[in-house]
């Protein structure tokens, strides 16, 4: 085993531990921050498989774009500050399924794959970027359009109608007036906010 | 030529019923004219047919010679027979009813005696029945009556003789209760006709039996089936011997005779034209009919026999103890006809001719009876006595009478009833010696009860109410009429062999070849032996009553009165016994209980079972198993749909848990398979 | 280099990311988990090209291309989930997935 190798199997290691934390961590903003190195290691295993392009990508796109996305997404939803149970009743359950699923992909990838080889020759960025443009012509356009769509589609549906209020907790028992905007709002969504509300009372404040 | 008209000789007097039924009461004589009218004309048809039915056979055993030269017969020569009659199939196939007329030498008899006496006993009625408030009712019966016994004579077959035989039964109950307002009376009637009816089992058994033997119910088609002789001796005897229960009842013999004497609760007249001459004489006359197959049955012949010879000693010894004048001369009749039961057990013509005199003699001295009564006011000799004096026409006819009962010679009954005894004598063996033996004594006590009977009623100081005189001429003009044949009928069959084709025996042949064997013959031991018994009786009875006819030593003689007077405790055996406590007290309840328990019990429990089935099966079946089985399947959609809904838990990330699941089982099958 | 190494990365981010798909209660995390079984499609998808370049090579490059594609989608598809998750926030003022029970039978 070279050096290069030796890295990415380090490159792997951290990135499997990060992803780990991620889902365990009891700090969400923790967590989103454990998303970043593994997603770091992510393009780390791209530059060692040769994926050059796809690596750049990766941090450009995941860590620089989505990461911080998920950021804004955490503190626009009043995600709670500090560590908290962040595990619902479902965990036994999760976890038998993710370690049998792990367990049954790795039993498969061993079995079929334990003698293949990785070719790790460095796919020249032309040649990506011809074949991007050439043969997968048409469907590059078409994740174009996805994109634009999507950007719209979120829009639309973020957007705030005209002369609805402020946050729903912005005064405690906002939970009314966010009754009102709900309920003017084409959303699909039907009624009693109490456990809403309470809810969002009791996150705040909640061990 | 008279013989083809024979049906008429019933048919007057049935068309004689409806015109007094429908106009009787109209009539200046109230429908008695239309009776005399139709028997007049019935009489003189009969006798017609009997010169013919005579003439012929008289030429054809003229023929044969006196008693014996059988081959001396013209060739193909028979005895009279025509017979006549629509043959119906009313089931179709094979059991055909005839209804036609049989007529030969018997039949012709029988007319003659019937229409005769009906029509000497209907001018007798018009004067004994004169101011009855139902005297047109009356002469129609009279009329029903002369129609359904000459119906029974003239049937050529066996049902429709046993439709005469049933109407004869009906007319005799209806006239025995005619004054039905004494309950006497209707007691009397319903006795009469029940004992009947019993005896009727056995001739409808055997008459169904002779007709399952032989395939037809034909008179001649039943003697040819026996001439035939391919039948079953004992099937055959069984059916003969069930006709004889039949004839039992009808002619009073032992032991259902009880109803004759009861009988006499009826008008006079009925008595004597019925309870005489007549119905009694079917039983007889059936035997006769079937003569032939009585001959090819020894065991029923012999039955006869017996019968015969029980009941006319039985009866004579009822007679001594009677006081009823009507009852002396029932039981006398009982006793007679057992004479002619015998008499058929061996010689046909023997019983046949006795038969005929008896008829007249003894209709004669009920109708004399009657006179007697009508001027006593009352049945009881006791209360009766020198009636010779006031009464000389009632009283030499009925001497004449009775001595021709008596058998006193020449007079009628002697002849006839010689006859039976040298029958009998000539028979021999057991039943020929015993009927002998018993015939003889019969006549020893006939003579005496009948002398008794005359001291008593004639003879002495008159012992009763009132003042006797003599009847009107519509009643002695029949006396006088009848008392001509009970003198000389027995002379038309004098047993010596050159008057014997011209004699009676000649006239009811049925068959050449049995009167050529069975020649009538004169025994003079036997007729000598005969008279001195009879006259033994006369002179014995004479003894007794001639002086004190009132002081009967009869009616004392302890035990032996007691039990005649008690009818041999017969009466008390059927009525107390039978009737009342074995049928009336035990059966009819046990049959009502059968009927309304287990019967209706049967129905009312099906019906009730099915009923509860009903509910039952509607209870589990429907309500809990159908209905059950319909709402368990939507309970248990809902149960499947409640147990199925807990698991929209609203857990997002379970349903994504699942899905994740999902694809695990499909990666191990993808795995696997490749 | 043996091809068990990155597959087996993949298949840990994977089991991660389903873990925590299915238990976290935070919806932003959720997506976060998400974001990282897409990490692991694409982690899989580049070793699968290298593994069919060293064996029969290919020219259209399909697996990078791919991984490029699913880079683009998940990004697309991350905008638009947290477009959702703060309209849920702004109609429920929750975003814990155990409240968005209203599904519930």
């Amino acid at each position: 085993m070279s050096i290069p190798d030796l890295f990415m199997l380090g490159a792997f290691v951290l990135g499997g531990a990060a992803a780990l934390l991620v889902v365990t961590a009891r700090n969400v903003v923790h967590a989103a921050l454990y998303l970043v190195i593994a997603l770091v290691a992510v393009a780390a295993s791209f530059l060692w498989m040769g994926a050059e392009f796809l690596a750049w990508a990766q941090v450009l796109v995941y860590v620089g774009a989505v990461v911080v996305l998920i950021l804004f997404g955490l503190m626009l939803t009043r995600a709670p500050i500090g560590p908290m149970a962040q595990h619902n009743e479902n965990r036994k359950f999760a976890v038998a399924v993710s370690g049998g699923l792990f367990v049954l992909l790795v039993t498969v990838i061993v079995a079929t794959f334990g003698d293949a080889t990785v070719d790790v020759t460095p796919v020249r960025v032309a040649d990506l970027g011809e074949v991007l443009y050439v043969q997968w012509a048409f469907p590059f356009m078409v994740l174009g359009f996805l994109l634009t769509v999507s950007l719209i589609g979120a829009l639309v549906l973020a957007r705030r109608e005209e002369g609805e209020g402020p946050l729903p907790d912005d005064t405690d028992e906002g939970s009314d007036q966010g009754l009102e905007d709900a309920a003017q709002e084409p959303g699909p969504s039907d009624v009693t906010s109490a456990p809403g509300a309470g809810d969002a009372g009791q996150q705040i404040g909640a061990p | 030529m008279f013989s083809e008209w024979a049906w008429l000789i019933p048919a007057l007097p049935a068309l004689s019923v409806l015109i007094i039924v429908f106009s009787g009461r109209a009539l200046p004589w109230k429908g008695a004219e239309v009776g005399i009218v139709a028997l007049l004309a019935s009489l003189g048809l009969s006798l017609g047919v009997a010169w013919e039915v005579f003439s012929h056979n008289a030429g054809v055993t003229q023929g044969i010679g006196p008693a014996g030269d059988a081959d001396a017969a013209p060739a193909g020569a028979e005895a009279f027979l025509l017979e006549r009659g629509l043959t119906l199939t009313p089931l179709g196939g094979d059991l055909a009813v005839e209804l036609g007329m049989r007529v030969d030498g018997l039949a012709a008899m029988m007319f003659v005696l019937v229409t005769a006496v009906s029509l000497m006993v209907h001018i007798y009625s018009t004067g004994y029945m004169h101011g009855d408030a139902r005297y047109t009712y009356f002469f129609a019966l009279l009329s029903l009556f002369s129609f359904s016994m000459l119906l029974l004579v003239i049937a050529s077959d066996l049902l429709v003789l046993l439709v005469g035989w049933e109407l004869v039964g009906i007319c005799s109950y209806l006239l025995i209760g005619f004054w039905w307002e004494d309950k006497h009376n209707q007691d009397a009637s319903i006795k009469a006709f029940l004992t009947t009816k019993l005896g009727d089992v056995g001739l409808v058994v055997g008459i169904m039996a002779l007709a399952g033997m032989f395939g037809t119910f034909s008179i001649q088609g039943v003697l040819d089936g026996v001439a035939a002789g391919d039948h079953s001796q004992a099937l055959l005897t069984f059916a003969l011997l069930a006709l004889i229960l039949g004839a039992v009842g009808k002619s009073a013999q032992f032991p259902l005779h009880t109803w004759l004497p009861d009988a006499m609760a009826g008008p006079t007249p009925v008595s004597a034209l019925i309870h005489a001459a007549t119905m009694v004489t079917a039983g007889v006359f059936i035997v006769a009919r079937l003569f032939p197959a009585y001959q090819a049955a020894p065991v029923a012949q012999g039955t006869l026999a017996i019968i015969g010879a029980i009941t006319l000693v039985m009866a004579g010894l009822l007679a001594l103890v009677q006081t009823d004048l009507k009852r002396v001369l029932a039981y006398s009749t009982v006793s007679q006809l057992g004479y002619m039961m015998a008499a058929l057990s061996f010689s046909y013509v023997a019983g046949v001719f006795h038969l005929f005199t008896h008829g007249f003699f003894k209709a004669l001295l009920f109708l004399g009876a009657g006179s007697v009564i009508h001027a006593a006011h009352s049945n009881h000799m006791t209360e009766m006595g020198g009636l010779r004096r006031v009464m000389p026409v009632t009283f030499w006819t009925f001497l004449a009478g009775s001595l021709a009962l008596i058998a006193i010679p020449p007079l009628a009954g002697f002849w006839s009833k010689d006859e039976i005894l040298v029958a009998a004598l000539e028979a021999g063996g057991y039943t020929g010696t015993v009927v002998l033996v018993l015939g003889a004594l019969g006549g020893l006590i006939t003579a005496f009860y009948m002398t008794r009977a005359l001291y008593l009623v004639f003879a002495g100081e008159f012992r009763g109410h009132g003042h006797p005189h003599e009847s009107e001429p519509a009643m002695t003009a029949p006396l006088i009429a009848l008392a001509i044949p009970a003198v000389a009928i027995g002379w038309i069959n004098l047993p010596f062999p050159a008057l014997q084709p011209l004699s009676l025996s000649s006239w009811v042949m049925f068959d050449v070849d049995y009167w050529v064997a069975n020649p009538v013959e004169l025994n003079a031991v036997i007729a000598v032996i005969a008279t001195v018994l009879a006259l033994a009786g006369v002179l014995a009875a004479r003894a007794i009553y001639r002086e004190a006819p009132e002081r009967d030593p009869l009616l004392h003689l302890g035990l032996l009165t007691h039990v005649l007077q008690r009818r041999y405790y017969l009466d008390d055996l059927y009525t107390d016994l039978i009737a009342r406590t074995a049928v009336r007290d035990k059966l009819a309840p046990a049959a009502v209980w059968f009927s309304d328990r287990v019967l209706d019990g049967a129905v009312y429990w099906s019906g009730r079972g099915t009923y509860e089935l009903g509910q039952g099966l509607y209870a589990t079946g429907d309500q809990r198993g159908i209905d059950g089985a319909v709402n368990g399947l939507g309970l248990s959609a809902l149960w499947s749909g409640a147990r199925m809904r807990l698991a929209q838990s609203g857990n997002v990330q379970l349903y994504a848990g699942a899905l994740f699941i999902g694809v695990f089982v499909l990666a191990v099958v993808f795995a696997s398979g490749a | 280099m043996q091809a068990v190494f990155p597959l087996t990365f993949a298949a840990l981010l994977f089991s991660a990311g389903v873990y925590g798909v299915l238990s976290r209660r935070n919806a932003v995390l959720v997506l976060m988990s998400v974001e990282l079984m897409l990490a692991a499609v694409t982690v899989n998808l580049v070793a699968f090209h290298g593994l069919v370049a060293s064996e029969a090579g290919d020219p259209l490059l399909s697996g990078q291309v791919f991984a490029l594609f699913v880079m683009g989608i998940g990004a697309a598809e991350v905008g638009v989930g947290l477009a959702i998750v703060l309209l849920l926030y702004r109609n429920r003022a929750t975003v814990n997935v155990d409240d968005a029970d209203l599904m519930k039978y």
